[in-house]
């Protein structure tokens, strides 16, 4: 038998199976070797979340939208875009691999700008994805198999907790540059300078196009602006990762900017979006790769890549939440609600970061809140410490990350005031 | 300006997909599409399953569903219904909680999963060299599957016999006898793309014989339950044997046909495992797969089909459907082996109501294929396999006489 190969496998055997004894071909499994995945820490917050039982709990922890009643929220515009498609009466035939024209099309349009020159002179390709997700899976092993240069990835301090597996599964190396400044729970200008200063020439580096997660914290304009000169001094392929443009300050192009920014420097970036958040598309997976080329022809060449790489993964991907993506984008009265939603939201989670921090001083705290109202989207790294997070939940029922961070769209104006109490007693 | 992508070549185009563009752009009034492997009415219409547009108002209707986040391994009311589809609604498996399923992007997603997975945690630790058999011939994007996943050794196992347009069974069980240990065989549950040609109940019983003594993997690629007799049991007969043999096996489904529900990437890969410990351990382990691919599946594709396999009267619209899409199959097959032995075409043409499902390896070599394209405006792949939905009663005298044409002139 294989498991015999490798005495670590007929240790887990025990471990695992003990009712299998040793070795008995006639009830063995070909899985007696697999081990017990470590559970996601997201996840396992949500579950822990679910069993308790306290009428105050609050789940702080999956970055999903809810509404101030604490519900999930389903856009009015995406109802409208759903009644419009199902009126129409479409088929069900296959995508192409590179998905719908209609989307891409629209998706590159959002984050470029309609006037782009990239746009204009078709010097970008965008594939559609299976949301940001599957936009950095695509990503990251498209780089793997072509950017010879480097293997190297570096990824803000902290970064998404998924960010590191993507990258590693396609054959990539994880490097890490100075961002988060956890004394002043803002950015680490001086060091992500120093640290980029230092990368090797072709290397990768991951930005987050704006309200980065998990911090909350963004680079000022002025910021962008000196990171994308040291970035072209040295020569870094630049991916941009964008899962919450018109979500961070409720404006569409404002959010984009440090992505304008540096394809108007010249970077030819790598692009990944998400409309998971800003058009609650969670489940239906929308999202799209962008690679921005020389020129109409190269895009042609890594389009044709791009392909071969999607279609032994899933051959083409869903076309629900595509097409209510592309009805909203392209139909102006949809557009416009659209627009109004996003800002909406934006503006319900600034409100609550006020409301944070000016109930956290009536409780009597003298800490300084500014950065829960100076970070920017959904996360808020709160900076406080493992021990005050575990006691936050054992005694308060509030659940969040073990990092500190919490996720401001589970705040409502009905339990602020619950949440800036237990803080105060955890920290005080 | 150097670009860090000038190196990067063409890539060649994906074939069944430049056939379809190929004859988008054809002129010819006459033009027909025998090449990618959809359903078709009888007026060459893409066809919306009518249970399919029902649920779908269903689900429009309903103000209590969103759009948030699946769970990692998706819907749990799709993946346990579409499991029992495959494996008969009283499994003795599924009763012994020993049977698990991760919702996928289509039947390629649920490929794709179990080739991960595989190649992690199968016959060793991140073992690639482990061998992965698919048929000779096999649907063309298996072995990029495999490969992407990380398989180095994938190898062809025989199976059709050109010369007696059916199945090599002595050279297949030949190569189950003579591959390595654990080798992975990829098997066609029913409907084999593209040949056509399925083996017997008395063949596949040999076949699970050998797997079982030699200790090969099982891995069903399901994408035709339903489409092959007409009867979703009837077509999942090999799998359910197979499972009644004590294999663990991973079989790939897909939704894409059988619902027509193509681009809604509805699939499913369905884990039999030794009992429920090891079955949990190995969905811990697929959750870390799809959390680095998709994080999710998508939601409304798997909605649709719960629903309908949930729901007794929309269970049975749906049985009915698929019987209309195999009958009209079975009915353009009957009709164009009729007029080829009416033009009495050189060779014999039985293998084409022999041969069961979507496809048919005509025997069309690719010179007679080429003919086929460029003088007669009909567009197959150049195994010379045809999609018999794309026959209809208006088109069928048209390719039987271009087929008649082709074999006499083309050597």
């Amino acid at each position: 038998m294989a498991l015999l190969k490798s005495s670590k496998v007929i240790s887990s055997i025990g471990t695992f199976s003990p009712s299998l004894g040793v070795l008995s071909t006639r009830n063995s499994s070909w899985w007696g070797g697999v081990q017990m995945g470590p559970p996601d820490p997201i996840l396992g917050v949500s579950e822990a979340f679910k069993r308790d039982t306290s009428s105050k709990k609050m789940n702080l922890g999956v970055g999903a939208y809810r509404d101030d009643h604490g519900k999930p929220f389903v856009l009015d515009c995406v109802r409208k875009a759903e009644a419009l498609i199902a009126s129409k009466q479409l088929d069900k035939e296959y995508l192409a691999i590179g998905g719908l024209g209609d989307f891409t099309k629209s998706c590159a349009q959002l984050a470029l700008g309609a006037d782009s020159e990239v746009l204009k002179s078709g010097r970008n390709i965008t594939v559609q994805t299976i949301s940001g997700t599957g936009s950095l899976c695509i990503g990251a092993n498209f780089l793997s198999r072509f950017h010879s240069a480097s293997r190297d990835v570096y990824l803000p301090k902290p970064s998404w907790g998924n960010h590191t597996p993507i990258f590693r599964d396609a054959g990539m190396q994880l490097k890490a540059y100075r961002y988060y400044d956890p004394s002043t729970c803002g950015f680490d200008f001086n060091g992500a300078l120093d640290d980029i200063s230092k990368m090797p020439e072709k290397s990768v580096i991951m930005l987050h196009a704006c309200a980065h997660n998990p911090t909350g914290v963004d680079p000022k304009p002025e910021q962008w602006k000196e990171i994308a000169d040291l970035v072209k001094k040295r020569d870094l392929l630049v991916f941009f990762d964008m899962a919450y443009q018109g979500f961070a300050s409720g404006d569409i192009d404002r959010d984009a900017w440090a992505v304008r920014h540096f394809i108007e420097q010249g970077h030819k970036i790598v692009l990944s979006q998400s409309f998971a958040k800003n058009m609650g598309l969670y489940g239906e997976r929308v999202g799209g790769f962008t690679v921005v080329c020389n020129d109409a022809e190269e895009a042609k060449r890594v389009e044709s890549q791009l392909k071969i790489l999607i279609r032994p993964m899933y051959s083409n991907p869903p076309m629900n939440g595509a097409r209510i993506a592309a009805t909203i984008l392209n139909t102006p009265d949809l557009y416009k609600i659209w627009l109004e939603e996003v800002h909406g939201m934006a503006n319900r989670i600034i409100k609550m970061r006020e409301q944070l921090a000016a109930n956290l001083k009536n409780e009597g705290s003298t800490l300084d809140w500014q950065h829960v109202i100076d970070q920017i989207g959904m996360f808020c790294f709160t900076g406080l410490k493992p021990e005050q997070v575990e006691r936050l939940t054992k005694e308060f029922s509030v659940y969040m990350t073990k990092d500190g961070r919490i996720s401001m769209a589970g705040v409502t104006s009905s339990n602020v005031g619950y949440l800036a109490h237990g803080i105060h007693a955890v920290t005080k | 300006i150097m670009s860090l992508f000038g190196e990067v070549p063409q890539a060649t185009p994906v074939a069944v997909f430049k056939l379809s563009n190929d004859f988008k752009e054809d002129a010819n009034p006459k033009k027909v599409n025998l090449g990618v492997g959809a359903y078709r009415t009888d007026e060459g219409q893409p066809w919306v399953l009518p249970v399919v547009k029902k649920v779908e108002k269903i689900i429009v209707a309903d103000n209590s569903l969103n759009h948030e986040y699946l769970a990692i391994l998706g819907l749990p009311e799709f993946r346990s219904s579409a499991s029992k589809i495959a494996l008969g609604e009283d499994s003795p498996a599924i009763q012994e909680n020993r049977v698990g399923a991760v919702q996928c992007l289509g039947g390629t997603g649920a490929l794709k999963m179990g080739a991960e997975f595989l190649r992690r945690w199968y016959n060793g630790n991140d073992n690639t060299k482990t061998p992965v058999y698919v048929s000779a011939p096999t649907w063309e994007n298996h072995n990029a599957v495999f490969a992407n996943a990380g398989f180095e050794d994938i190898r062809p196992y025989k199976y059709w016999d050109a010369e007696k347009r059916g199945l090599d069974l002595d050279g297949f069980l030949g190569d189950l006898e003579s591959a390595p240990k654990h080798s992975i065989f990829v098997l066609h549950a029913c409907a084999h793309n593209p040949t056509g040609t399925d083996p017997t109940h008395v063949e596949w019983m040999q076949v699970a014989e050998v797997m079982k003594r030699r200790k090969l993997f099982v891995f069903f690629d399901s994408a035709y339950q339903g489409f092959a007799s007409g009867c979703l049991d009837k077509d999942a007969w090999a799998v359910r044997y197979f499972v009644t043999q004590g294999f663990e096996m991973f079989c790939a489904q897909s939704f894409s046909k059988n619902f027509g529900l193509y681009n809604e990437r509805v699939g499913n890969l369905t884990i039999v495992a030794r009992d429920s410990d090891n079955l949990k351990r190995v969905l811990s382990q697929m959750e870390k797969i799809v959390r680095v691919t998709w994080s999710n599946p998508p939601s409304q594709g798997a909605r649709l089909v719960a629903i309908t396999l949930n729901t007794p009267e929309l269970f049975a619209e749906w049985w009915d459907n698929v019987k209309t899409m195999a009958d009209r199959v079975l009915l353009m097959r009957a009709s164009l082996q009729a007029k080829l032995q009416a033009l009495e075409t050189p060779g014999t043409w039985d293998h084409i109501t022999q041969q069961i499902g979507m496809f048919s390896f005509t025997g069309l070599n690719p010179k007679q294929v080429e003919y086929m394209i460029k003088e007669r405006s009909i567009y197959l792949m150049a195994s010379g396999r045809i999609n018999m939905c794309g026959l209809t009663t208006k088109n069928i005298d048209y390719v039987a006489e271009s087929i008649h044409e082709t074999v006499v002139n083309v050597q």
